[in-house]
């Protein structure tokens, strides 16, 4: 059985339909259908403006999505059914006790400045899960350990590289033992020396078989890593398939447009030689 | 007229009370107003509309009408209500009520000053709204708010003189006191006003400290 299949086979642990996202009258997420099996990685990628951060959020809540709905694991994310076809929001516990298998990485990393990188880890480990302080101080040594942070345990966000608080943050999300996780342009905040460092964790995790949904800009990431890719552009899914349908593929008018730019970047072919080099 | 020490060294125990009244009188009202300010700053966070409403109206009600009137309404405009208080309670607890305005309204700056993403980043790992609030944002914010809290605390410590209106045996009530007795102002005056100083400058170096302490993480930045 390769690798298509086996997914396709797989569980559903995201599910979104017919999501759509306003914001007054202008609308940014238009009627976007989404699975996501265990294990599988899907990249959103498209033109800056085009909804993929937007519907990214929603599977994590921060934003309340407009209409449709998504289910985690089978449960109805941030909306409590009030009667067939009427919905309240629902509280801070039901939400957080749906969102607590989904982790989420940010662009701006958004660790605590007043905490060391253990702390950061630690934190929810001690307040939510309610760990032992000793207990939570092995786990939290781990999971800087797996993102090879483990020395910088003590240190202050303000010390370290973008690179390496944004492994802090995968660190801190990974310590809640997420069933998926969500990573919104995890490197594009950074300098471009530092954004490979990040990637490589990123590519552990999905050779371990974490389910992750990827909003990205390094399309060499996407063709690597990405069982699926996803296109969107104006707040609609205009393309979705493996990545060689989306790369190789013959591309729609827009799509073709905007790989264009990254071909002007050489990021693309560089990474395309790479894959050519693997499968040789 | 001549310089006379003499009638402020003769008098120096009734002066030490009425200090020690001043210092508990600002620092029972500091209490207060910290107090009731971070409550309707969290409020604020919390609460829809109407809550909301009605608490900018108490702020705007309080910071728009002089310390004097507040002081004299609720001492001597209480009994009508059925609010009967002791010269320093009245004091202490007016004090309390308008600096607790001014305290609101630098937490709410606080507040603000911390970026959405940190508290969205709690938000994703579970933590509560309150969690949010006493473990990531109350240390952010201190930072930032440590010089504007310092000031209006110094602030009100010279706003305690106001307390002597309604015959709270404080420091500026005591030296008037002695002054119009003995008819040496200038010796009262030059007394009150060194006590005065002492006290904020003390207040402003405890500060200082207070800053440093909270500010380590900040002393790490990078760049």
């Amino acid at each position: 059985m390769n690798q298509t299949s086996r997914i396709a086979n797989a569980e559903v642990v995201l599910q979104a339909r017919q999501l759509c996202k306003r914001f007054g009258a202008h609308e940014v997420v238009r009627s976007v259908d989404l699975e996501v099996h265990r294990s599988e990685v899907v990249c959103l990628i498209g033109p800056s403006g085009s909804g993929k951060s937007t519907l990214l959020r929603c599977m994590a809540f921060l934003e309340e999505y407009s209409a449709g709905e998504i289910h985690i694991e089978g449960e109805l994310l941030g909306y409590v059914q009030n009667g067939a076809d009427r919905r309240v929001r629902a509280s801070e516990a039901q939400i957080n006790h749906v969102r607590r298998n989904v982790g989420m990485v940010f662009q701006q990393f958004n660790l605590w400045p007043h905490m060391s990188a253990l702390g950061n880890v630690t934190e929810a480990l001690l307040r939510v899960r309610r760990l032992k302080p000793d207990e939570a101080r092995r786990r939290g040594l781990a999971m800087l350990d797996k993102v090879g942070l483990a020395a910088k345990a003590d240190a202050y966000p303000g010390q370290m590289s973008g690179g390496q608080q944004q492994r802090v943050a995968i660190a801190r999300a990974l310590a809640m033992e997420p069933h998926i996780m969500l990573f919104d342009e995890p490197t594009s905040a950074l300098d471009p020396e530092l954004v490979g460092e990040v990637l490589q964790v990123m590519k552990d995790l999905a050779r371990e078989g974490m389910t992750m949904v990827v909003v990205t800009h390094e399309m060499g990431f996407a063709a690597q890593v990405a069982d699926t890719v996803m296109f969107l552009d104006q707040g609609a899914v205009v393309a979705r398939g493996t990545p060689r349908e989306i790369f190789q593929g013959n591309p729609s008018p827009r799509l073709q447009q905007f790989l264009q730019n990254y071909l002007d970047r050489n990021a693309f072919w560089q990474q395309e030689r790479e894959l050519k080099e693997g499968a040789a | 007229m001549s310089f006379e020490p003499g009638i402020i060294t003769e008098r120096l125990v009734e002066i030490g009370q009425g200090l020690a009244i001043t210092v508990g009188a600002w620092a029972g009202g500091v209490v207060i107003g910290m107090a009731i300010g971070l409550l309707i700053a969290v409020l604020q966070i919390f609460c829809g509309a109407w809550v909301r409403g009605l608490l900018r109206f108490y702020i705007e009600l309080i910071r728009g009408t002089p310390f004097l009137v507040q002081l004299f309404l609720l001492y001597y405009g209480g009994p009508a209500f059925g609010l009967e208080l002791e010269p320093l309670s009245a004091g202490v607890i007016g004090l309390g009520i308008y600096g607790s305005v001014y305290f609101a309204e630098i937490f709410r700056a606080g507040f603000m000053s911390v970026p959405r993403g940190h508290l969205e980043a709690a938000a994703c790992l579970g933590m509560t709204r309150l969690q949010t609030i006493a473990r990531i944002q109350l240390p952010q914010m201190l930072v930032i708010i440590v010089p504007a809290l310092v000031n209006l605390v110094i602030i009100l410590s010279k706003e305690t003189a106001v307390l002597s209106i309604v015959t709270v045996p404080e420091l500026t009530f005591v030296l008037t006191g002695i002054g119009s007795e003995t008819f040496a102002f200038v010796e009262t005056l030059l007394v009150l006003c060194v006590s005065y100083l002492a006290l904020t400058e003390l207040t402003s170096r405890l500060g200082l400290r207070f800053e440093r302490r909270v500010g380590r993480f900040m002393l790490h930045r990078a760049s």
